[in-house]
């Protein structure tokens, strides 16, 4: 399948690196729900930059990735939503939450980092 | 010119060089990015409802030339078993039993125009188009090639 997945300390990250059929799109979930336990991955960086069309199916696939995440620990964060797909996903009606998007690689990580910060506090 | 684009759909697989086909034509059609990326988007809709419902059926892109604009219709046709309620699937927020549902009224909302017709047993088609207006410049440009052509 072509999506690279990296460790980055507590994160793990996923790129796409071109269109992925509805059938790969499905794997890409079970295999990072897999991958957070594994790794115990506090979040989930999603980059799908190389995406040249978000449609409904892929736009719920991504929730219900974020959601499964959530519930093995993680959260997650989308990045490098092109300007022409994002405009293209305002045509849905969809609500994306507990999905997170940040414009790139790094502000996902402060993102996360953020996140991280408020749950300990929230613990304590 | 005839340009007309068909592609067969039988499984999610065929749906990804679908969508680089109308990108293709709509580019072609002097289209920006972004209302390619609308196309493609809307392309990717229909091409799924007829994998999930109907499991084949046939894409055909088609350019349309007028004076004043140019469009891209697209006509989504398949033999599956139809819908029951066609007004029904085009309400937002309708989800059907297999968890399909935004996807008809997004796909209206991105193209001009929309068509469904759908017949229990025989099948559905839907038809949608987007146009491009185009201005002045590039319909006289049109015809200074038109009268240079008829010179030569």
């Amino acid at each position: 399948m072509s999506v690279a997945i990296l460790r980055q300390g507590d994160y793990l990250i996923a790129s796409i690196q071109g269109d992925l059929t509805d059938g790969q799109v499905l794997a890409l979930r079970d295999d990072l729900a897999e991958r957070v336990g594994h790794y115990r991955a506090r979040g989930l960086i999603v980059d799908v930059a190389a995406l040249d069309v978000i449609d409904s199916f892929v736009a719920r696939s991504l929730r219900s990735i974020a959601i499964t995440a959530a519930l093995r620990g993680a959260a997650t964060v989308v990045v490098g939503i092109q300007p022409d797909v994002a405009i293209a996903m305002v045509h849905f009606d969809l609500d994306l939450a507990p999905l997170h998007a940040a414009l790139d690689l790094d502000s996902a990580i402060t993102l996360l980092d953020g996140h991280q910060q408020g749950a300990g506090e929230h613990e304590r | 010119m005839s340009d007309e684009v068909a592609v067969d759909i039988a499984n999610d697989a065929d749906m990804v060089p679908a969508r680089a086909q109308a990108r293709a034509l709509a580019l072609r059609l002097g289209f920006s990015r972004t209302d390619a990326t609308l196309i493609a988007t809307a392309i990717s809709e229909v091409a799924r409802n007829i994998v999930v419902h109907a499991g084949t059926g046939r894409i055909v892109m088609k350019p349309l030339y007028e004076q004043e604009r140019f469009g891209l219709m697209v006509i989504a046709a398949d033999h599956g078993p139809g819908i029951q309620d066609v007004d029904g699937i085009l309400q937002s927020g309708y989800v059907s039993p297999n968890g399909l549902g935004l996807g008809l009224p997004g796909t209206r909302r991105l193209m001009d125009e929309f068509e469904i017709s759908s017949e229990i047993g025989t099948g559905t088609t839907v038809t949608l188009v987007k146009w491009r207006q185009r201005d002045e410049l590039e319909q006289l440009r049109e015809r200074r090639r038109g009268a240079t052509q008829r010179k030569g």
